[in-house]
């Protein structure tokens, strides 16, 4: 039959090839749709540069207090932060995609393909990072622009991207999942109040938690988004804490694995209910 | 290859049942549904709304689980071998499945990649499904500019795109115009004869099934109540239905009984001047009508033969016209909503 000759050869391939394929070809998907559409990237960038904008020229004089200890600017220190905040806030909204797809029948016909399944997710991931990565060199920009000077060099700026990517990939997944299970965009507007705003307030990232309750400290400890912008601030110091940088690296990468996983079995829940 | 050699898709007492929520009882989609459908011909599951046509194909096409039963397409166990089974099935839901955001050459490319062909057979394969849908010209197009006809076209060529062995429909010209619904139907008619498929087709309207599907199923609660070709079970309705619509100034009641002293004229009755009656040969009872109404001094304005139509067989198979089965389906969703 020509139906079947045609189309076996190359579709009977399983595994690594086919997972890259399908994640390089649904990547794509999105990017185009950036591209055409860039206003979503620049929407997202607003918010973050307010905050290093206003917040960097309000509490310049926040590094002053006993035991701040950070060596240079508020504007050097909030920097590492507010990158960490838009790849948070960017991420959580990553589900949106699903939710239009599960809108049309555009999910549904790709869980009836032999599109693979870790690839829908991953392609998420990799199209959000790329975003979060762009993003954070424009917001970089604008910090140097405006007379922060960062230490960290070149491998500075990649490990910098290293934390941004670990993070996209850690609330993609969970954007992900939730769309998935609630397919309602409202569940995501809920993360994104809800748990964007607590997870930066319990972080370093706008203040140095030596100065806050010790309750915040502790539970600052466990906040993977912390755990993001203390790689990003060792990154860009000039001389990192290599084993707190790694260390968080690892949890965070760790995270990141189980969630995508998580999510991608959320597939399977999706797939039952429908 | 087994597939070549039995039918395309088997469904064999199918059960689904989903869970109605919080304190609502559950619901049965599909209760004890069975049917065949054989290689290369079009399959059409007829139903109202909420009849349980969906979540069948849902299940042929491996997006939900069956709670029982069995199903094969294309000679594949659909609960064993799902993978299996995406690579021999195309899949248009009732919701668009194309990207709004890429164009009509994207959605094609990308659809038949991730079914393994290669990047130079999909183009090739995407500029000639352009062009039989006749969508060429619009095909570096953002699909959201397309009309809601174009969109359906190239959501079929979306599923055709891997030249699949069964083909699935869902509902595929609800909310075209009655122009676009009629050109998607000679695509449709012509696709069928050029791939060489299996196509299983759900639908709602009635004059559909009848134009496009070569078998019918007609479905109502989850369960199977009438099958075989549109002109069987028509036929299993004795008779044509005969309609004579009377002048103005002719009097109702003189024309029914000129009509029940017919030779051959059954079931007849009357509804103002419109008066319908049944006969086993329409065409040749019909002159008999004719001048009986006129030796009774009854003048006729128009008079029709009409072949039963499905709706009929509806009603005969399911106790209520089909038109008052999808308002009451309707009125189900609304409350459930």
């Amino acid at each position: 039959m020509t139906s079947t000759t045609l189309a076996s050869p190359r579709s009977l391939r399983r595994g690594g090839p086919t997972f890259v394929t399908h994640t390089a070809l649904l990547t794509g998907r999105l990017l185009r749709a950036a591209w055409r559409m860039p206003v979503f990237l620049v929407m997202n960038l607003v918010q973050p540069i307010i905050w290093l904008l206003l917040f960097g020229q309000l509490f310049t004089s926040v590094v002053e207090i006993p035991g701040f200890s950070a060596g240079g600017s508020y504007l050097e220190y909030l920097t590492p932060g507010v990158v960490m905040m838009l790849a948070l806030f960017g991420s959580a909204w990553s589900g949106t995609v699903y939710i239009q797809d599960m809108d049309r029948g555009v999910m549904d016909r790709f869980l009836t393909s032999p599109t693979n399944r870790a690839s829908m997710i991953v392609s998420t991931l990799v199209y959000q990072s790329i975003l979060a990565m762009v993003q954070s060199l424009i917001v970089v920009g604008i910090a140097f622009w405006t007379g922060a000077r960062f230490e960290g060099g070149f491998s500075g700026m990649l490990l910098l991207l290293l934390g941004v990517v670990l993070l996209t990939a850690v609330f993609c997944s969970l954007s992900n999942a939730v769309a998935l299970l609630a397919r309602d965009q409202t569940a995501l507007i809920g993360i994104s109040q809800l748990i964007t705003l607590p997870l930066m307030f319990l972080s370093s990232a706008i203040m140095n938690t030596k100065l806050s309750p010790e309750w915040v400290r502790n539970i600052a400890a466990y906040n993977p988004f912390e755990w993001a912008v203390v790689i990003g601030r060792e990154a860009l110091s000039a001389h990192p804490d290599w084993a707190s940088l790694w260390g968080h690296a690892g949890l965070l990468a760790a995270l990141a694995v189980v969630m995508a996983a998580w999510a991608t079995s959320a597939f399977r829940v999706y797939q039952r209910s429908a | 290859m087994a597939s070549a050699t039995g039918p395309a898709l088997v469904a064999d007492h199918l059960v689904k049942t989903y869970s109605g929520g919080r304190g609502k009882p559950s619901v049965r989609a599909v209760d004890d549904l069975g049917f065949v459908a054989e290689t290369g011909t079009v399959f059409g599951l007829l139903g109202p709304n909420g009849a349980g046509k969906s979540t069948t194909m849902k299940i042929l096409s491996t997006l939900a689980r069956a709670d029982a039963g069995s199903a094969y397409v294309a000679g594949i166990d659909v609960t064993r071998h799902p993978a299996r089974v995406r690579r021999a099935i195309g899949f248009v839901a009732q919701k668009p499945v194309s990207d709004p955001n890429d164009t009509g050459i994207e959605n094609l490319v990308l659809a038949g990649r991730l079914q393994g062909m290669s990047g130079r057979d999909a183009a090739a394969r995407a500029r000639e499904l352009l062009d039989r849908f006749g969508l060429t010209e619009h095909a570096s197009r953002q699909v959201k500019t397309y009309s809601g006809g174009m969109a359906r076209k190239l959501d079929v060529a979306i599923g055709l795109m891997h030249r699949p062995q069964v083909l699935f429909l869902d509902e595929p010209t609800t909310g075209l115009d009655p122009e676009a619904r009629a050109e998607l139907w000679l695509e449709l008619e012509r696709m069928t004869t050029a791939e060489n498929l299996t196509v299983l087709l759900t639908t709602h309207y009635l004059d559909e099934a009848d134009r496009l599907a070569d078998r019918l199923a007609i479905v109502d609660h989850g369960r199977v109540v009438a099958g075989g070709t549109p002109e069987e079970l028509k036929n299993d309705l004795r008779g044509d239905a005969v309609v004579v619509e009377l002048a103005g100034d002719a009097d109702p009641f003189a024309g029914l009984t000129a009509l029940q002293r017919v030779d051959g004229l059954r079931e007849v009755g009357g509804d103002g001047r419109t008066l319908r009656a049944r006969a086993d040969s329409g065409a040749a009872t019909l002159p008999l009508a004719l001048s009986a109404l006129e030796a009774a001094g009854v003048a006729v304005a128009s008079a029709t033969v009409a072949r039963p139509s499905l709706d009929d067989v509806y009603l005969r198979h399911t106790g209520r016209t089909f038109t008052r089965a999808q308002e009451s389906a309707e009125l189900v969703l609304e409350n459930a909503s």
